[in-house]
């Protein structure tokens, strides 16, 4: 699961028109681009940044979930959502290893993640406060990123392409397994229910900020889309899951806490969509720069992972030596 | 805070008897045992294969896509490696 | 009696199943590498499944209307009959791969015993666990040894988590009035014929660990009885907090 949205992309490039024009021929003729190949800076660089970023989101990710765990309500759905934060965890694994193929190691990445300089999707800055949450994230949060990473398999470069191929064919069961988990506290007790409101309250506005700023506001869009590895811009993407998804609201009973939402004939192009209230950018910007609620304890757990697992991965390291070592011995005799 | 790395390894699998095996991406460990375990426990979670390989990814050579045009290029015009370059009459049927 | 011993017996093995992926699940966005957080939660899944498995039976021969999750949320620390190995905390990542390379090694003679059951629930849950198993012991044993031949600080650590955790691992061979009953029965392995085998599994990866098993410390056995440490109570209550507060809800 992840968002579009990446943040601070710099496509600033130098290298010659020539170079820079023969480039832009093979990606307008749908070459992919392979990790050796020559390519500009600023492609080289927006990449490691959306990957990385993306890779860090997968990882993030698997914390607020992970929160609910252990206090899974069934064995169904125990297994369920761990074999799903598994699953993003492995798509982290992906990602780490596409970005790994234009020369920075995971290493380098795990280090700019914990010291802040890395960014990741802000949606993973907001708490998980009931059972619901889990549906609900399943439902919005992976249909939100859905939206985005299908284009992404069409990425220019690609070892990203191909990570997302993998991704996409996991994660076909991430929102239904969320919408499911909606389905049966809607049609369960009152207070089920109002679990499942709450957490379509929570989450509904974070969800739409996953796709980062307004088309107009988002500096960098344009180059990664001239060079296809973005496909679709903010706002479509945006336009897109809110067509998709407030029917399905319906469905459940639930209320979208749009009080302007309403249906607009003159959307996409004459086809009608939903039209949507406007979104609190300030806490979009808030959130992303360090202050949202949980910013701070989610670099926190995932430090004390790194830091208390650096012995074990010392200890393996050393253990590798040491056979390589004995079995030159044995060669030697 | 620069630790050590530890090692990458590319990851091939057999999907089946019969075919061959491909790649599927990398994962991290320190040795090969270590590395085979990981390939099976990150890529292979929804019957991918019954069989992996794992190979350092610093030991694998690759060419120089620099030297792409002279590697891969002059085979180009040697369409005689080719069966349709032979003309067989129609009557004489499959071959 | 029969049935009443067999489900006495299977929700002793089910619950073992239960607490144990419960302790590796919580490991899930913590592990020291990536590639481990994937491995541990392979492991975790491997055992909820069994665990359901194992409850569900035991339902069908208590014949109540009891559904598997009623077995596992709806009963207290008294009533759990997991044995005290598998509630023991995760505390660092060498207890955690001891733990499991103890109850595995313990676990896949088990299987490979209830293979020729005569109860054939039993018989198919076996079959499906028996590969689970073996793959938890070679990949835990790979860790052991890489721990106990590793760095200073690794085989300090594995070394206080033997300290630890052995006095746990009696219990594994003890065998409850109800488990005894279905053993004689020919419906579950006999606990009390397996420790050799569990010895020759370990005693070659514990060489290649350099660590040794210490003797002549007195077990603790109890949790058969319903007898257990004081962290069970902090698992169940956060396993059992939704069914808990609502009773009779669906999920």
């Amino acid at each position: 699961m992840y968002s579009q949205g990446l943040i601070g992309a710099d496509g600033r490039t130098e290298e010659s028109e020539a170079f820079l024009d023969a480039f832009q021929k093979r990606i307008d003729a749908e070459e992919k681009i392979e990790p050796k190949d020559a390519m500009p800076e600023g492609y080289r660089r927006t990449l490691i940044r959306q990957i990385g970023q993306h890779a860090h989101s997968e990882i993030v990710g698997m914390l607020p979930e992970g929160n609910w765990i252990t206090r899974a309500p069934s064995l169904k759905r125990k297994a369920a959502l761990l074999a799903k934060v598994q699953d993003e965890g492995g798509h982290g694994l992906y990602l780490y290893a596409a970005a790994e193929t234009l020369g920075v190691s995971r290493e380098q990445m795990t280090e700019e993640l914990l010291s802040g300089k890395a960014k990741y999707s802000s949606i993973f800055n907001y708490p998980t406060l009931n059972w619901a949450d889990m549906g609900a994230i399943g439902w919005l949060v992976d249909g939100a990123a859905i939206m985005n990473q299908i284009p992404l398999c069409r990425c220019s470069f690609g070892p990203y392409a191909r990570a997302m191929i993998r991704v996409c064919k996991e994660e076909s069961f991430h929102q239904r397994q969320g919408y499911e988990i909606m389905l049966t506290l809607c049609r369960g007790t009152a207070e089920q229910k109002q679990m499942a409101q709450d957490a379509l309250d929570r989450l509904w506005w974070p969800a739409l900020m996953m796709f980062g700023p307004h088309d107009a506001d988002s500096a960098h869009s344009e180059q990664s889309m001239k060079w296809k590895i973005k496909r679709f811009s903010n706002d479509q993407l945006r336009q897109k899951f809110i067509d998709a998804t407030v029917p399905q609201a319906e469905y459940l009973g639930l209320t979208v806490p749009d009080p302007d939402l309403r249906w607009d004939d003159s959307l996409n192009g004459g086809k009608g969509g939903y039209a949507h209230g406007d979104i609190d950018w300030d806490e979009f910007w808030r959130v992303v720069k360090g202050d949202g609620v949980m910013n701070r304890d989610r670099i926190k757990a995932r430090k004390k992972a790194w830091d208390d697992g650096a012995w074990v991965r010392e200890a393996a390291l050393k253990h590798a030596e040491k056979r390589a070592m004995r079995k030159t011995q044995e060669a030697a005799e | 805070m620069t630790e050590q790395e530890t090692p990458l390894w590319e990851v091939f699998i057999r999907p089946r008897n019969g075919l061959a095996h491909r790649h599927v991406g990398s994962v991290h460990a320190a040795d090969e045992v270590l590395a085979l375990d990981a390939a099976r426990d990150v890529y292979t979670r929804r019957g991918e294969g019954n069989s992996i390989w794992v190979v350092r990814s610093d030991a694998i050579a690759a060419s120089d896509p620099d030297h792409a045009d002279e590697t891969f290029d002059p085979t180009a015009d040697k369409i005689y490696r080719h069966p349709t370059f032979y003309e067989i009459p129609e009557d004489v049927g499959h071959m | 009696m029969a049935d009443q011993a067999l489900l006495n017996a299977l929700i002793e093995l089910a619950d073992d199943h239960n607490i144990l992926s419960h302790r590796l699940a919580e490991w899930c966005g913590h592990a020291p590498i990536l590639e481990e957080d994937l491995a541990l939660t392979n492991m975790a899944l491997d055992m909820i499944g069994t665990a359901r498995g194992l409850y569900s039976h035991a339902a069908d021969v208590e014949g109540r209307g009891r559904s598997e999750d009623d077995l596992a949320y709806l009963r207290v620390e008294r009533e759990y009959r997991n044995c005290l190995l598998v509630e023991r905390p995760n505390d660092d990542f060498a207890h955690t791969m001891l733990r499991q390379l103890f109850f595995a090694a313990f676990m896949e003679p088990y299987w490979q015993s209830a293979l020729t059951s005569s109860d054939e629930t039993i018989r198919g849950i076996a079959g499906k666990s028996v590969k689970e198993v073996a793959y938890h012991i070679r990949h835990a044993g790979e860790w052991v040894i890489r721990m106990g031949d590793g760095t200073q600080e690794s085989a300090a650590r594995l070394h206080a988590a033997m300290q630890d955790l052995h006095i746990y691992t009696e219990e594994l061979f003890h065998a409850s009035e109800a488990a005894g009953h279905c053993a004689r029965a020919g419906l579950l392995p006999d606990r009390t014929d397996l420790r050799e085998t569990w010895l020759e599994t370990l005693t070659p990866i514990f060489a290649e660990a350099r660590l040794e098993m210490p003797e002549g410390v007195p077990p603790q056995i109890g949790g058969r009885d319903g007898l257990h440490g004081e962290d069970l109570g902090h698992l169940l209550a956060e396993m059992q907090y939704l069914q808990r507060a609502h009773p009779g809800a669906s999920w």
